[in-house]
């Protein structure tokens, strides 16, 4: 079972500012271990975000995201009290869903 | 998705930027869950004939996509913060393209109506290199770029 | 650098480096700007936080052959005391009659407490990738975590807090290994630098403050939390000095010398860096 996620979903004006950041390695499959055989390629592929049930933001990730993905981003209403929940599904069809409450 | 698109996909290497965008399979909202991680298009790594697809008068350069919050030099290539606003009307998707690494597209992010076309996240970076932010709005494709500096600080360590 | 070998010294440290930073009339300058640009935007989210909460889930959870939590170790301030608890060590424990470090300690109240040996306490306890998590890293991230925003105010009261302080000093200044380096040779003057990298220098108060209250921090280079136990195992390995044993009281002496000399700032960390 992947690390959770840490989600901080703010009010700001009449928007939600959303951070998230996820706990994942990355691997980007060019890397090779000690022995020299190539680390394979592990990374989150899938990220998807919702407020109420409503998507507010859908992405499509390569091994080119850093590690431990950082992700923000502000979408219009939300009010304190209200769930936010990230999903994120990676090449090795590992799933972590997540939800805050909106502060 | 429609059929040239899967046609596009299954043709594979030597994509263009023009391809490299139809087949990102920029996504609606209501696809998200249920769309396919577009394998063919995190695969691709020939800038030149990009650059040349961009001469063709694929996606437009614009003034109005911002980068923010992205420095100039970063310390190190593992975390290179990039911060992207689009300015343009009726943006769909923002993606981020790396020119010199070794897969050109690092991520694409689908905003639905009521959610910002600003956005923040980290990249690696092999190399210093050119980074691209590529937005669709009401359809049409425009991009901006900025230079980043990859460099390797103290012992090494 | 004063000495002809020790400029050698640091060119063959400073090797490749992965692109040379063209030099323009600004030169420095600029980069140092640019430089604090990218330090800034990174302040943004720190995935140490990841660490914390691990950390906490750690030490509240009952593990061990004894199946126990970590909530009544004393970490200096009474059993269970987390918070501020960071800012006071490392600190004289009468329990078990020597100066501890954090990490030390830890690995105490892990023994004691929890049953386990010491050497599987030890094990391990620099984390290399999300296979091989250090649990020790994810403790000193949640203990630390409960400092940040106190002052240091490492204790000097006891007489092996004092010899530990005296020898950490003779540590730092002490020239050997290879490369003729000690501690001073980096960080004993003002305006060195590496690369891109301006080195504090830990002989003056101010410079002791601003690096001891930013470890331990997620290095950006490593996709890792670095404590300081890390931070000087790895000083020792670019210094091609012999390995800094993960606990050693050689490694306690150098941290209390530098920790005291930290004392009278506030604790900001776990930071993030490069």
């Amino acid at each position: 079972m992947p690390d959770p996620s840490r989600i901080r979903a703010n009010v700001v004006g009449d928007s939600t500012e959303v951070k998230v950041l996820m706990n994942h390695e990355m691997e980007t499959g060019q890397r090779k271990d000690a022995q020299g055989k190539v680390i394979p390629a592990w990374f989150i592929q899938d990220v998807t975000a919702t407020w109420n049930g409503k998507t507010v933001l859908a992405a499509q990730w390569g091994p080119a995201v850093a590690k431990n993905p950082f992700l923000s981003f502000k979408f219009k209403g939300g009010a304190k009290g209200d769930k936010v929940v990230i999903t994120w599904v990676d090449n090795r069809g590992e799933k972590r869903t997540d939800e805050a409450t909106i502060a | 998705m429609n059929l040239q698109r899967r046609k596009a996909l299954r043709t594979g290497g030597g994509m263009t930027l023009l391809t490299l965008v139809a087949a990102a399979g920029w996504l609606r909202a209501e696809d998200a869950q249920a769309a396919e991680w577009n394998k063919a298009a995190f695969e691709t790594n020939s800038m030149d004939a990009t650059m040349k697809a961009l001469g063709g008068g694929t996606p437009a350069q614009s003034k109005d996509i911002a980068f923010f919050q992205t420095p100039d030099i970063a310390e190190n290539g593992a975390v290179v913060p990039i911060g992207i606003t689009s300015n343009i009307p009726k943006t769909e998707s923002i993606a981020i393209l790396v020119e010199k690494n070794p897969n050109m597209l690092a991520a694409v992010f689908d905003v639905p109506a009521g959610t910002d076309p600003s956005l923040s996240t980290r990249i690696k970076m092999g190399q210093s290199s050119n980074v691209y932010a590529l937005v669709k709005a009401d359809g049409k494709y425009f991009v901006a770029s900025k230079e980043i500096k990859v460099t390797l600080g103290g012992c090494g360590g | 650098m004063k000495t002809s070998r020790s400029r050698r010294a640091a060119r063959l440290v400073a090797a490749a480096s992965v692109v040379a930073l063209a030099a323009t009339a600004f030169g420095q300058s600029n980069t140092a700007d640019e430089i604090a640009k990218y330090r800034a935007a990174l302040q943004d989210g720190n995935p140490a936080e990841l660490w914390e909460a691990r950390g906490e889930g750690m030490w509240k959870e009952p593990r061990g052959p004894a199946k126990v939590s970590l909530e009544k170790c004393d970490l200096g301030m009474g059993p269970g005391v987390v918070k501020g608890a960071y800012t006071q060590l490392p600190r004289y424990f009468a329990d078990a009659d020597r100066v501890m470090d954090l990490e030390t300690r830890l690995v105490w109240c892990m023994v004691k407490i929890q049953g386990y040996t010491e050497a599987d306490a030890k094990k391990n306890p620099f984390g290399a990738g999300n296979d091989r998590k250090a649990d020790m890293e994810a403790l000193v991230a949640y203990v630390t975590s409960e400092s940040r925003g106190i002052k240091m105010n490492v204790p000097q009261s006891h007489p092996k807090e004092r010899e530990a302080y005296a020898l950490g000093e003779k540590m730092f200044f002490f020239r050997g290994g290879t490369h003729d380096f000690a501690c001073s040779t980096c960080h004993g003057e003002d305006g060195k630098r590496i690369r891109l990298q301006d080195l504090p220098n830990l002989t003056t108060k101010a410079g002791a403050q601003k690096a001891y209250t930013t470890w331990p921090a997620y290095r950006v280079s490593q996709g890792e939390l670095r404590s300081f136990q890390w931070r000087l195992n790895d000083c020792f390995r670019q210094q091609r000095f012999p390995e800094l044993v993960f606990g050693s009281d050689a490694s306690i002496d150098l941290t209390t010398f530098l920790a005291v000399n930290a004392n009278g700032a506030a604790f900001d960390a776990p930071a993030i860096k490069r």
